[in-house]
């Protein structure tokens, strides 16, 4: 696979939460505004790229009798480090995160690429597929978090648009509620499939008359291959 | 010998179609609309044609959009308008409305399948959602006959000092098509009657919170005649897609509408229970179905340890 791959698989064809259906905990709590959202994707590819580089250095010197344990403690470690860090600098983010901060510890999405990649892999290649994953994990939850906070609360980064326009419908706090969020996330998750599908379809179609199974039959009838 | 036609079973129908049963719940739902014109005025009028032409319109488009057979012809979307608008309060503005037909037919029913494949009541499904999204606009209830002054609170609140004959004619705030409890059960007589829903799942539903209101020392009476208890027993809790097929199981099914409407409105914040135990009830439906199966003919159930 190349390195190119590695990095861009993780955006949308093996997207870890639209495809793989990991992490969900966090998509849906952490979505109710885009920025919150975007905060927890990021803190999220941080703890995923160092946890990666980390066990894929340590994959010779784990026994594999208990490298479940082992990946939780290295990947507890970077989550310690990320909320100290966020505390710190970013108290705002830090409060609105809450619980789900500490709870990256047990997001799917990490441990499942320690034990899917990082631990099979090279560390470059280990880096560059954290990367991608956590990348894909932010595009989702900032997709989902623009949808329900437009949709729930009428504004956009926490920008009104009320404010910016004069004048904008009563926004639905439905999409603000977990049955919203669940709401949205099958809508997006949808859409992805109907992507997917639209772009598996394409080499079909450029089969043309050379591919076609049936291009000896219809190259003898009258008006050739077009009439088929 | 040439009179015999072969035809593949079933052999028994009758003359119901699905046209002819919306057409039968139509009719039963005129008297509500009545009721809720004379006691609401004219915008009664206005905010139900406002769903009903909503809902057909939105399923004649996503049919479209989706590439399906047109079905606006059953007239299933204008029951589902008409019990939508009678789920909404009178003042309502109209583009929730609006958003309300949207809501019940694109992403309740058409998203599913469509018609018969709707796991639960699209109109039910879209007066909760509204609910969640616009509490103030869901719950202004507007006063009976004069419905430019706002009414403090629904009659469920107080229960034990609501007037019963007010409730049994509507002459209350609330939504606009439950607030008539003689209309709604004309329409669900007439219903029995034309063999169109059968009476199990309303009599036991009544029936259930008669009885558990009794025992708990509300007001057996007036917890039956207010709120969107009749509406909901007679034309939500009766859908055929979302409830179950056998008698054993629409009788289970009833019951647990009536438990849980007891427990929201006796022990839970909001008043009114009606639609969020239908809804959950609707959730359980293909449970039950699978528990109350009925048994083939000549067949035996398997004893316990018969294997051996």
């Amino acid at each position: 696979m190349s390195n190119f791959k590695t990095f861009s698989k993780g955006i949308l064809e093996e997207n870890p939460v639209l495809v793989m259906l990991l992490g969900t905990c966090p998509t849906l709590a952490t979505t109710t505004l885009a920025s919150t959202g975007v905060g927890m994707g990021l803190a999220t590819t941080f703890v995923l790229v160092c946890s990666n580089i980390v066990i894929s250095m340590l994959k010779r010197v784990i026994p594999k009798e208990v490298r479940l344990p082992c990946f939780i403690v290295v990947i507890a470690g970077f989550v310690t480090f990320v909320s100290f860090i966020l505390q710190a600098y970013i108290p705002d983010l830090y409060d609105s995160l809450g619980i789900f901060l500490s709870l990256i510890v047990v997001n799917c999405i990490i441990l499942g690429r320690a034990e899917m990649f990082a631990s099979k892999n090279k560390v470059g290649a280990s880096a560059l597929d954290g990367l991608g994953m956590g990348l894909g994990f932010t595009l989702a939850l900032f997709v989902i978090g623009s949808c329900r906070e437009i949709l729930g609360f009428g504004s956009w980064l926490g920008i009104s648009f009320e404010d910016l326009l004069g004048f904008w419908p009563e926004p639905m706090l439905f999409f603000i509620t977990p049955a919203g969020g669940f709401f949205v996330f099958g809508v997006v998750i949808a859409v992805v499939n109907l992507i997917m599908r639209a772009k598996n379809r394409k080499p079909k179609e450029k089969i043309g008359c050379e591919g076609c199974p049936h291009k000896a039959e219809c190259t003898k009838q009258e008006g050739g291959c077009d009439a088929c | 010998m040439g009179n015999f036609i072969v035809t593949p079973s079933p052999h028994i129908t009758s003359n119901h179609k699905t046209s002819t049963i919306m057409r039968d719940v139509i009719i039963a739902l005129m008297p509500a609309l009545v009721a809720a014109v004379v006691v609401f005025g004219i915008r009664a009028l206005v905010v139900t044609a406002v769903c009903v032409a909503s809902c057909v319109l939105f399923e004649y488009l996503i049919r479209r959009v989706m590439k399906r057979d047109a079905t606006i012809s059953d007239l299933s979307a204008v029951v589902t308008g008409i019990l939508l608008a009678y789920n909404l309060p009178v003042t309502i503005p109209l583009w929730i409305a609006v958003i309300g037909s949207f809501i019940a037919i694109v992403v309740v029913k058409q998203m599913f399948g469509g018609i018969g494949q709707n796991f639960a009541n699209p109109a039910l499904t879209a007066r909760i959602v509204l609910f969640a999204s616009f509490a103030v606009h869901m719950t202004t209830w507007a006063n009976p006959f004069d419905i430019d002054t706002i009414s403090s609170a629904t009659p469920l609140l107080d229960i034990e000092h609501a007037d019963t004959m007010a409730l049994f004619l509507g002459n209350v705030p609330g939504c606009l098509g439950e607030t008539s409890a003689l209309a709604l059960l004309l329409g669900g007589i007439y219903l029995v009657l034309r063999r169109v829903i059968s009476p199990v799942i309303p009599l036991t539903y009544l029936g259930t919170v008669f009885v558990l209101s009794w025992l708990l020392g509300s007001d057996p009476v007036n917890q039956l005649f207010a709120g969107g208890l009749m509406l909901g027993a007679i034309f939500m809790a009766t859908d055929y897609a979302t409830t179950p097929i056998t008698t054993k199981g629409k009788f289970i099914f009833a019951l647990g509408c009536g438990l849980m409407t007891i427990a929201i409105r006796l022990y839970g914040s909001y008043p009114e229970g009606v639609s969020f135990s239908i809804l959950f009830m609707n959730l359980l439906t293909p449970l039950i179905d699978r528990v109350t199966k009925a048994k083939a003919f000549g067949t035996q159930k398997k004893k316990k340890g018969a294997e051996e």
